[in-house]
């Protein structure tokens, strides 16, 4: 199989509105004679299904939720970007191209980071429109904050909850047209395969989570918007529902997954407390403006944080990086944080965490200052940790946030099974091997109301008056019967452990050899341990309960069964990457200084795995990265 | 920590439900509410008992999915916080928790303390949106918001729709929900356009599944995002002049 990108050969600056124009288009009135599914309605899903509503086509969405509204885009808390340059700062869409290019450690693809800056804009537009409520000035126009290391203020808010109201704004959009009728809404639904027919995407099989009913649903295009994988880990950041079950199902039915070893690990979590915690809470990445990172520098120190001497203390990223301290990108603070804590300079009851530590700036600006900034934080922490902020300093520890890879698409968002296009985290194809601060929302909208609705009509204009696959057709039949098979396998195979120990026993593998860092020793010792599990599993998990009502043990077992064959996957990714860029940081390709070392000349390709079956080597394929555009330099923050 | 768990367990919407008795053993106090029912399920599975089904996703507080009533309260004792957010150095050792679903007839009982929420979406359907097609948006800055239309809108905004109002409120009403809902578009320049017909159609679905508002308050008082009952006049007031206007064009 060969990867077309079917990227245009044209000018960045001109090639998405000379692409439009070349796409073949679907006349209005013709637009209700196709069927679209949509699956997931966090923020690329709930605006694709709402833009494609509006223009015509008939959409069927499904969500997991209750509600589309719980889709987990609704936890971002920090903002969106857009080149707006409302403040007169020098910003512009090639300058939000270039820091995202660069900030990907450039393995994202040039042309669809240009395309998400170039329609960066619309994205504010529409959501003022729609009523979000973002943050204003005196003056009444929109206000704008720095984030993620950016030297102009680009990145719109409200309050702490910008994912949520970006989501409601969409969630919003959504629910008009399901009263217009052109979305019809499917919840607490889960797609547990994707039909093939003739090599195209011709619908999905579901099951509804209530009733236990397994139904197929045709159409003429399928998109999934289904999100991240993190939860892999076991412990991170994402909901816990999250999970990689419908795009792990089109990998198996011929979707190629792109990059999956690249896992943004987030460096401000709160760290565990017991083996028993269920996941890990972000707070803020804003707080490193203000909060000073150190541990003890003696291993064996028991003095209370407050009774250190300065002498005593190591800032370590302060003394490793005296220009960018405490604000180097994600993946460096997270992968120093680390190394303290391995060095046994951890510090809290269990020692797994840094401190952040805000004494200097509650002397410097005031305690009132510092809560008005970050009150609602600091309140958070306390809540969670029974500590107060403002008297002993914040622990923090890095967490799986974000996951780079994803479905392999095209330019046009699409996968390389025809009519399935993935949009959203679920795809791999803007953000390179890190993701900065407050670019995720703007993929999910960019995919969802500015993208995928126009190169969908490219597909489907050619298919006007071709009716769907009925779902009688052999493919859904024996779809529905594989669905219905591993349910029934789950709940008799009656084993004495519960699915959520054989996810935590996964997850502590991936975690230690496939998290922060990692090893040629390690990823081996980690593809040898992973199928061992997988196939205990298999024969030993206890779902209890009946498949003919709520059962979340039953839910979670195939989900976790996913998790298994993809964390495999996501080992061989990071093996055979033998360069570090990014969240992926391979220990033999790192400086004299301990700094990560790219490879451009041997790995500047995006890798996109094949699946061969179960216990079978998956085949690899490269599509190769040009740089035409962004001169690629090493990343240092000294 | 050790506790005495009473849990509402439900087969099924139409079955009988029944409290029964569990014993919650070695909890951790740093453990949050829900990770306690986590442990329970876990003991319960290896036991070969069904787990308790509850519902809950993020737990971060935000997503609005969980929501319990803890020795009669909506999201438990402490103010402000939804149970995700709860965590167990709220309870003493040997305490006893009584652990409900969210009791009222516009949310049914899916399955032990999993209740169907579905009416809300219905009422967001009736209106709770602005008519805007994608890509026909003028730029953001031609729409000047002042700071405090913006910051009030933000206010109601905020709430994650997780129906503790209904549950706390002695009538089963969803006033605090909806006026939310309406405040935050009503309050803003792009929400004029539609402000009466919105009010009107989402007040007037909101009625066919929940009951009426005799202004105790409880809902505010329940609110894990602190939103205010203020918005519950400004909705009537809105809906009571899109009335009229519905009359007089009649």
């Amino acid at each position: 199989m060969t990867l077309d990108s079917k990227i245009p050969d044209a000018p960045l600056e001109t090639m998405w509105r000379d692409h439009k124009f070349s796409m073949k288009l679907v006349n209005p009135n013709n637009k209700r004679k196709f069927e679209v599914i949509v699956v997931g309605t966090g923020l690329a899903g709930a605006s694709a299904a709402a833009t494609m509503g509006e223009l015509g086509y008939r959409v069927k969405v499904f969500t997991f939720h209750d509600s589309p509204r719980r889709a987990h885009s609704i936890a971002a808390q920090g903002g969106i970007n857009a080149a707006k340059d409302y403040h007169g700062e020098g910003d512009s869409v090639y300058r939000l191209f270039y820091d995202t290019v660069k900030g990907g450690d450039y393995r994202s693809r040039e042309a669809n980071v240009y395309r998400l800056a170039e329609v960066s804009n619309n994205i504010i537009d529409q959501c003022v429109a729609q009523g979000v409520p973002f943050a204003r000035e005196y003056g009444g126009f929109l206000d704008n904050r720095s984030f993620g290391g950016a030297q102009v203020r680009r990145t719109f808010y409200a309050r702490g909850q910008t994912g949520q109201q970006l989501l409601l704004g969409a969630y919003q959009a959504l629910a008009r047209q399901v009263a217009a009728g052109t979305v019809e809404l499917v919840t607490k639904s889960e797609m547990l395969d994707l039909v093939v027919v003739d090599g195209k995407a011709a619908g999905v099989v579901v099951r509804d989570l209530v009733t236990g009913e397994i139904s197929s649903h045709s159409a003429h295009a399928v998109v999934l918007a289904t999100g991240g994988y993190a939860n892999a880990f076991f412990l991170s950041t994402n909901a816990m529902a999250s999970n990689v079950t419908a795009a792990w199902r089109a990998h198996r039915k011929g979707a190629m997954f792109a990059n999956p070893c690249f896992t943004q690990i987030h460096p401000t979590a709160i760290p565990s407390s017991d083996e028993f915690q269920s996941k890990l809470t972000l707070m803020s990445e804003s707080l490193r403006n203000d909060g000073r990172i150190w541990v003890p520098k003696d291993p064996d120190e028991t003095r209370t944080a407050a009774d250190v001497p300065e002498e005593d203390r190591d800032y370590f990223l302060e003394r490793k990086y005296p220009a960018f301290g405490n604000l180097v990108p994600r993946d460096v603070a997270s992968r120093n944080a680390k190394e303290q804590v391995d060095a046994g300079k951890g510090v809290g009851p269990l020692k797994n965490g840094v401190y952040l530590d805000f004494a200097a700036a509650i002397q410097r600006l005031g305690r009132d200052a510092v809560d008005d900034k970050y009150g609602n934080l600091f309140e958070m922490y306390e809540r969670i940790t029974g500590e107060d902020p403002f008297v002993t300093p914040m622990r923090i520890y890095p967490a799986p946030h974000y996951t780079m890879g994803g479905l392999w698409v095209d330019y046009h968002l699409q996968t390389t099974i025809p009519g399935l296009f993935a949009i959203g985290e679920a795809n791999f194809s803007d953000h390179g091997a890190n993701r900065l601060g407050a670019s995720a929302l703007m993929q999910g909208l960019a995919d969802g109301y500015f993208i995928l609705p126009y190169t969908i009509g490219d597909y489907l204009a050619p298919m006007l008056g071709q009716p769907k696959v009925d779902t009688s057709a052999s493919e859904f039949v024996q779809a529905e019967a594989t669905v219905r098979d591993q349910t029934e396998q789950f709940l008799k195979t009656g084993g004495t452990r519960s699915v959520d120990w054989y996810h935590r026993e996964l997850g502590k593998i991936m975690w230690d050899y496939c998290g922060m860092a990692r090893n040629r020793a390690g990823l081996e010792k980690a593809l040898s341990e992973i199928p061992t599990l997988r196939e205990e599993f298999w024969k030993n998990v206890r779902v209890p309960g009946s498949g003919n009502t709520l059962n979340s043990s039953l839910e979670k077992a195939g989900r976790v069964a996913d998790f298994f064959e993809l964390s495999e996957l996501m080992c061989r990714d990071a093996l055979m990457r033998e360069e570090s860029c990014g969240g992926h940081f391979r220990e033999e390709s790192q400086t004299d200084e301990g700094e990560a070392k790219r490879d451009d000349e041997n790995f500047s390709f995006v890798a996109a795995w094949e699946w061969q079956g179960l216990d079978k080597e998956p085949t690899l394929h490269k599509e190769a990265l040009e740089f035409k555009n962004v001169a690629l330099t090493q990343r240092s923050y000294k | 920590m050790n506790l005495t768990l009473r849990v509402w367990r439900q087969t099924g919407p139409d079955a009988p439900g029944r409290f029964e008795t569990y014993e919650a053993t070695d909890v951790s106090e740093d453990a949050s509410f829900l990770e306690m029912l986590d442990q329970v399920n876990e003991q319960l599975t290896n036991a070969g008992e069904e787990p308790i089904e509850f519902a809950h996703d993020c737990r971060e507080g935000i997503c609005g999915t969980c929501g319990l009533m803890i020795n009669g309260q909506a999201h438990g004792p402490e103010r402000a916080t939804a149970t995700c957010q709860l965590h167990m150095r709220k309870f003493a050792d040997g305490d006893e928790i009584v652990i409900e679903p969210w009791r009222a007839a516009g949310f049914p009982v899916v399955k032990d303390l999993v209740v169907d929420r579905s009416a809300f979406d219905h009422i967001v359907e009736a209106g709770g949106y602005i008519s805007v097609d994608t890509g026909s948006a003028p730029d953001g800055n031609l729409i000047p918001v002042p700071k405090e239309t913006a910051d009030l809108a933000m206010d109601a905004a905020a709430c994650i729709a997780c129906g503790a109002c209904v549950a706390a409120c002695p009538n089963g009403a969803a006033q605090l929900f909806t006026a939310a809902k309406v405040a935050h578009l009503n309050a803003l320049p792009q929400g004029q356009p539609e402000r009466y017909e919105r009010a009107v159609g989402m007040v007037d679905t909101m009625e066919q599944y929940f009951g009426s508002c005799t202004n105790m308050g409880e809902c505010e008082a329940a609110c894990p995002k602190g939103i205010s009952i203020d918005f519950i006049a400004w909705m009537n007031k809105d809906y009571r002049k899109g009335k009229m206007r519905t009359r007089r064009s009649a």
